[in-house]
């Protein structure tokens, strides 16, 4: 437990201090330089530059800092989307619990990759939304943010109908229902404490399944848009670069493979922590 | 169980029925349109053309009407034309699946048994080395993105050793199968490396599970040998939760198959798809999308029913 964590606090701190970094060192992460493209590790440049002269280092922070804020965020906002829907199948039960349920089936049977490209690549202008806006770095995150928590709420869901199923004719359930508390008090202070550690399980591996996601669509040319820059666009570049700087390309990718496996040692340190039956286990 | 398959086929159905109809609305939001494409290609048209064109094509008609056009269409076989291979899109389609098909099944089918070795090898030794090493190693293969491995191997193995071709199907004109295996395989020792590291853990633990059970105790103790023990009684009863898992990876081996088939520009289902989305041909990217989740959630059945064939304590009546 302790070297993934270390590992992920390692990379976090590294991403969220890149602007500061970049002030220290007096470079930018966006600053071109055309005379220096392609350029060996040196004191100015420790990784070298890329094939617009930009520094590596400061590029990979950088990209660090979009790919782990959309990785927290998207985990954050699924996990709340999931327990909402969990608590009301498991609590309410009947056909709303037959509904919710059968839809987080089916979404986790689709294949989800190929239809996400479609919605990654709608053209938001059409809906209605203004060019200026739809084109925004704001928006284009948001888009990424949306996407993951529509594939990744059905785990925190389902882990939080089950508990709640079993929570919920509890004794102490049943007697603060007798002594005439309100649903949203069971809820929020009988139910929710209980599945806390499998959610906060289920949240961490989220996060290494979410930075994948953005990856591969960023990749693909559907994530982040430039000017923003994530670990995926970058890749997405050094493609046609392979043969000539190879590093480009090993670079970034070892940086996501980095932070999404220290996410899922975490989130298996975690389970065993708060499940030690069995070490691991999924 | 013959009713259970009835009542399933026509879920799908509905399903994919639901399912046209979203994709066919969202395609419709996609950046372009088809008349401005066609502008694009030809500046004189007028006006008046223009006009004309929307009309021929239904563009001016509200969606609704345009989709039960398609569907039933859809319906008599006509799927339309596709504008980025200009043939009929079942023509384009149907080579495109095959080619998928053999590349999913065949890394599938490795992948499967290469972790059904390793989940019940690591399952019979738990906490040792053996089985740290292996969980480390299912960690690190669900934790790579799938096109940055593709990258490295092309790196190495295309690029650096030059030992294998890095993109296409090969075969030439008289199909010469050693040329199509030998380009068959580093996509399918990409999308094998990407889906063995959850196959294993699955099965690692379905069949911890199974070796605690009592019936295996009762096995032991009535002299039944240990690889009897472990590939008869123990492994049918893991197979039962793996079935199940199984049948929803299905989806994720779609996504993995579509991400190796770009990377390695092999003419499957999924490079289609993403061309087509990508080129704004809509009738291929429709069709393709629907072709798609018919052959996930067909998948999906065929697990459910091996469900039922393990497991005779269900009967799905």
């Amino acid at each position: 437990m302790r070297l993934p964590a270390f590992l992920l606090a390692l990379i976090a701190v590294a991403s969220l201090t890149g602007p500061f970094a970049a002030h220290l060192l007096g470079g930018d992460p966006a600053a071109v330089d055309l005379l220096h493209r392609f350029a060996a590790p040196s004191a100015a440049h420790p990784l070298g530059t890329d094939e617009l002269g930009r520094d590596l280092m400061l590029r990979l922070m950088e990209g660090g800092r979009v790919s782990l804020t959309i990785g927290i965020a998207a985990a954050l906002a699924a996990a709340a989307v999931g327990t909402a829907v969990g608590l009301a199948a498991g609590y309410l039960g009947g056909w709303t619990d037959r509904v919710l349920m059968r839809l987080a089936d089916g979404v986790i049977a689709l294949p989800l990759l190929p239809l996400l490209i479609v919605l990654a690549a709608l053209d938001l202008h059409k809906i209605g939304i203004s060019r200026s806006l739809a084109e925004s770095s704001g928006v284009s995150l948001m888009r990424i943010v949306v996407l993951a928590v529509l594939v990744v709420w059905t785990t925190a869901a389902r882990l939080v109908r089950g508990a709640t199923l079993v929570t919920k004719s509890r004794d102490f359930v049943r007697a603060a229902q007798s002594l005439g508390a309100g649903v949203p008090h069971i809820l929020w202070r009988h139910i929710l404490p209980n599945v806390m550690a499998p959610l906060v399980v289920a949240t961490t591996l989220s996060v290494g399944d979410i930075i994948l996601l953005e990856s591969v669509l960023s990749f693909l040319g559907l994530g982040v848009q430039p000017p923003l820059a994530s670990w995926g666009s970058m890749l997405s570049n050094a493609e046609e670069l392979i043969s000539s700087s190879p590093l480009l390309a090993i670079y970034p990718g070892a940086m996501i493979f980095l932070t999404v496996i220290a996410c899922n040692l975490l989130g298996d340190a975690l389970l065993q922590r708060f499940d030690p039956r069995e070490p691991g286990r999924t | 169980m013959i009713r259970f398959t009835a009542i399933r086929l026509i879920e799908i159905a509905a399903m994919l029925v639901l399912m046209s109809f979203v994709i066919y609305a969202l395609i419709g939001l996609m950046p372009g349109d088809p008349i401005d494409l066609m502008l694009g290609a030809d500046p004189h048209l007028t006006s008046a053309d223009i006009a004309r064109l929307k009309v021929l094509y239904g563009v001016d008609r509200p969606l609704i009407e345009r989709y039960l056009a398609w569907a039933q269409a859809a319906l008599h076989g006509d799927l339309g034309y596709s504008r980025l291979f200009l043939t009929p899109v079942a023509a384009t389609l149907l080579p495109r699946l095959g080619n998928s098909l053999i590349l999913m099944g065949s890394s599938f089918a490795i992948a499967f048994a290469a972790s059904l070795g390793l989940g019940i090898a690591a399952a019979r030794r738990p906490r040792t080395r053996f089985d740290g090493v292996v969980n480390l190693a299912c960690f690190a293969g669900v934790s790579l993105p799938t096109f940055w491995l593709a990258l490295i191997l092309i790196l190495i193995f295309a690029e650096g050793l030059g030992w294998l071709p890095a993109s296409g199907t090969g075969g030439g004109e008289n199909g010469d199968l050693a040329d199509q295996l030998q380009h068959l395989l580093l996509p399918v020792v990409t999308l094998v490396i990407a889906s063995i590291g959850g196959y294993t853990r699955y099965i690692r633990a379905a069949m911890r599970d199974a070796l605690g059970q009592d019936h295996i105790r009762t096995a032991r103790a009535k002299g039944a040998s240990e690889a009897r023990v472990v590939w008869r009684h123990a492994l049918r009863s893991a197979m039962v939760p793996v079935a199940t898992i199984l049948a929803l990876s299905f989806g994720t081996l779609v996504s993995g198959a579509l991400v190796t088939e770009e990377m390695f520009a092999y003419p499957g289902m999924g490079k289609l798809i993403f061309d087509a989305v990508m080129g704004n041909d809509y009738n291929l990217a429709l069709a393709a999308l629907l072709l798609a989740t018919a052959v996930t959630m067909l998948a999906n059945l065929a697990a459910d029913l091996a469900y039922a064939w393990l497991d005779p304590r269900v009967s799905y009546q």
